[in-house]
């Protein structure tokens, strides 16, 4: 089952590289979301530093729904996801190996290019680490929350709309986790609770994950 | 050439030599039935014609039996658990961004493995010799189905679930694709095929699904 | 096939056929109505006008006896939502996808009363119309839930295939029920913490609790009453085509 899931992510890994905007212009938009905030709000770093914790966190997830109806829809629309889905390995390894590929091009990246975002909106060095950690257990969280939404709305017209108003209700804990960790660390306190949290809003995701997407991909 | 089929049949347990055997299906969509009770057996060498107008349930059928769309009644049992099948749909299942030959490979890694070298034969079969490294978004209709065919002649399956065939192909297409029915039917494989265009094979099976619902009633009544 | 997973009584099967749940919900629904207008009444005049006033809040309380049950019954039905739909999934049963349909809309409105009977209380008791505290936001999450179970359902055009998508979306968001539920104990709320216990005693004296008690009976009533008539409602539209309905004297009028 592992080689079935490595031929999937090998195969979407090669479809993106062919094909990049469709993932790069998500990472552009994070940057440019988080660069409005100092050009529309205001440059203080006093007040940006506040800010800098939610806005990271929420630019992170509207990048992320961005490339999230693409998860299943270029596959839909030729037929190769009725391929996939015949394949003799359960469907949730399917779903599985889509999320991975998903987190590798937007979770990734994002976590990454964290630091400049902290740079750009003067949050204190001392909460990056902080940052990053927060991001590391919550993109995967938002990519496989996210799977689900897109499964239940593979073949829907106006999808993307609705995408966004399914899953969006669901992120709400994660994003709360997520700012309130980093903004724990500003103030110099502990960031365990919150990292727990984190996770186990993770184990959550892991668990329910595979049984609604596949049960939603084969509507 | 054709045989009857109706909500009568007693059930039965699956005859000795059936690849496949269906019992009781049935077919539900926006509270129309589109069919019901529906019973048959596929035996070895066997080709079903599945016909029907625009919306009589062909494709839900064999989508049915391939297992994407839901069963809520009936049974669906093939011979064994090792039963092949390969079921090719009305969209390809070819990624666009990939070459032919490495949409075979993926494909094919799906359930097996095949060297390139298997690949290269199984496009010049399909008479795609010389385009095995062109990426399929350059390909003619006619020509991605023929890519889409050479899984076919790469990996071997007990029964092929073809759902409109003939599609985009040209008369030599056509004729090709029944003489490799043909050949499939006289190795001992079995096919269940929807087409609006007539099959020129020996026995050929037919299935109407439109005259079923009429003959059956079904339009008066749900499910 | 399925059914032969768990070995559920006959009544249960009974109620998934169209024809049945329709006949058997008929006379129900008008006790149902019976019964949530006779506590519903009751419990509003009697805690509007006769409960003694609250000796910090004075008069202003009393919304509690709208705001309470209307929050109690969008979690409530929020979760029979997800049940129906799960049963829907598992056992195959048209009708209780109906039955997640019909809830759909009720659970949105017991929500939106909630919030705004809680906006309306939150502005004499804590000066502001909204606070971002964990039981308003989660809250506030449950009715972005429904609205996005609604959408969901009015995208997918073929009902079936709707059902079972509603019926996984609200599956998934069932999770937000035991955070809405706990949320006040979990964290340090500016909301109170719940009135209703299973096992201890309340802590309002009982002439403010009992007429609470009969508001709350009487919105599941009315809950109940509302469902059966839009599950009713969605059996006339859909089974047009089969002769049982087609002879029904309530649709030839005889």
């Amino acid at each position: 089952m592992l080689g079935f899931m490595m031929v999937i992510i090998k195969r979407d890994l090669l479809l993106i590289a062919r094909q990049p905007a469709d993932f790069l212009n998500p990472l552009v938009f994070f940057v440019l979301v988080v660069a409005m905030f100092p050009l529309g709000v205001s440059p203080e770093s006093a007040l940006l530093s506040q800010m800098a914790a939610g806005v990271i966190w929420v630019a992170a997830m509207l990048a992320t729904l961005l490339s999230l109806e693409l998860l299943f829809k270029h596959d839909h629309q030729d037929g190769s996801l009725e391929q996939l889905l015949l394949a003799p390995y359960p469907n949730w390894s399917l779903v599985l190996a889509k999320v991975c590929v998903h987190w590798l091009v937007s979770g990734l990246p994002l976590i990454l290019l964290s630091p400049i975002m902290a740079m750009m909106l003067f949050l204190p060095y001392d909460a990056v680490p902080a940052l990053m950690l927060s991001l590391m257990l919550g993109t995967p969280t938002l990519s496989l929350l996210g799977a689900i939404g897109a499964a239940l709305v593979t073949g829907v017209r106006g999808g993307g709309m609705l995408l966004t108003l399914l899953i969006l209700p669901l992120y709400v804990p994660v994003i709360i986790f997520g700012a309130s960790c980093v903004a724990a660390a500003v103030l110099g306190m502990p960031i365990s609770a919150y990292l727990a949290l984190l996770a186990a809003l993770l184990i959550f995701a892991l668990m329910i994950t595979p049984w609604a997407a596949s049960a939603a991909l084969k509507l | 050439m054709s045989s009857v089929l109706s909500p009568t049949n007693p059930p039965s347990a699956a005859p000795p030599k059936a690849i496949l055997h269906v019992q009781n299906l049935a077919c539900e969509r926006d509270e129309r039935c589109l069919y019901h009770g529906l019973t048959l057996s596929v035996q070895r060498g066997e080709l079903w014609h599945i016909k029907g107008n625009n919306g009589a349930g062909k494709t839900t059928f064999l989508k049915q039996l391939a297992g994407l769309h839901s069963i809520d009644e009936g049974d669906v049992t093939y011979a064994s658990n090792t039963t092949k099948v390969i079921y090719i749909g009305h969209k390809l299942g070819l990624k666009d961004q990939l070459t032919a030959n490495e949409n075979l490979s993926w494909l094919v890694s799906l359930s097996g493995s095949s060297t390139q070298a298997q690949r290269y034969d199984a496009l010049e079969k399909v008479g795609l010799r010389g385009y095995e490294e062109n990426l399929v978004a350059h390909l003619s209709a006619g020509q991605k189905r023929r890519v889409a065919f050479a899984r076919l002649h790469l990996q071997y399956a007990d029964l092929w679930l073809l759902d409109e065939p003939f599609t985009s192909l040209d008369q030599q297409g056509i004729a090709d694709e029944q003489s490799w029915l043909r050949q499939h039917l006289h190795m001992g494989g079995s096919v269940l095929m929807t087409s609006h265009q007539e099959v020129t094979v020996d026995g050929v099976k037919i299935l109407d699904l439109g005259n079923y619902a009429l003959a059956n009633d079904l339009f008066k009544r749900g499910c | 096939m399925n059914n032969d997973k768990w070995r559920m009584p006959k009544w249960f099967h009974q109620m998934g056929s169209p024809k049945w749940f329709y006949e058997f919900a008929g006379p129900l629904q008008l006790w149902f109505a019976l019964a949530a207008f006779i506590l519903l009444s009751m419990g509003i005049a009697w805690g509007v006008a006769f409960a003694p006033a609250d000796y910090q809040q004075g008069n202003s309380f009393r919304i509690l006896y709208v705001h309470v049950p209307a929050a109690i019954l969008s979690q409530s039905v929020f979760l029979a939502m997800a049940v129906a739909g799960a049963i829907g999934l598992i056992w195959k049963m048209k009708v209780a996808f109906m039955v997640a349909r019909s809830c759909i809309a009720i659970g949105a409105s017991f929500t939106a009363i909630a919030l705004i009977t809680g906006a309306i209380w939150g502005k004499p008791t804590w000066g502001a119309y909204w606070v971002w505290d964990a039981r308003l936001t989660s809250t506030l999450i449950l009715l972005f839930l429904y609205a996005g179970v609604m959408a969901l359902n009015q995208a997918i055009t073929e009902r079936n295939t709707a059902g079972k998508a509603t019926a996984i979306l609200a599956i998934v968001g069932s999770i937000n029920i035991p955070i809405i539920k706990y949320s006040v104990e979990w964290w340090n709320t500016l909301h109170q913490s719940s009135t209703f216990s299973l096992t201890q005693k309340p802590s309002m004296p009982a002439e403010m609790y009992l007429p609470l008690l009969l508001t709350v009976i009487g919105s599941y009533c009315l809950f109940a009453f509302v469902l059966l008539v839009r599950t009713r409602n969605q059996i006339l539209q859909t089974q047009t085509q089969t002769s049982w309905l087609q002879q029904h004297p309530d649709v030839t009028g005889t």
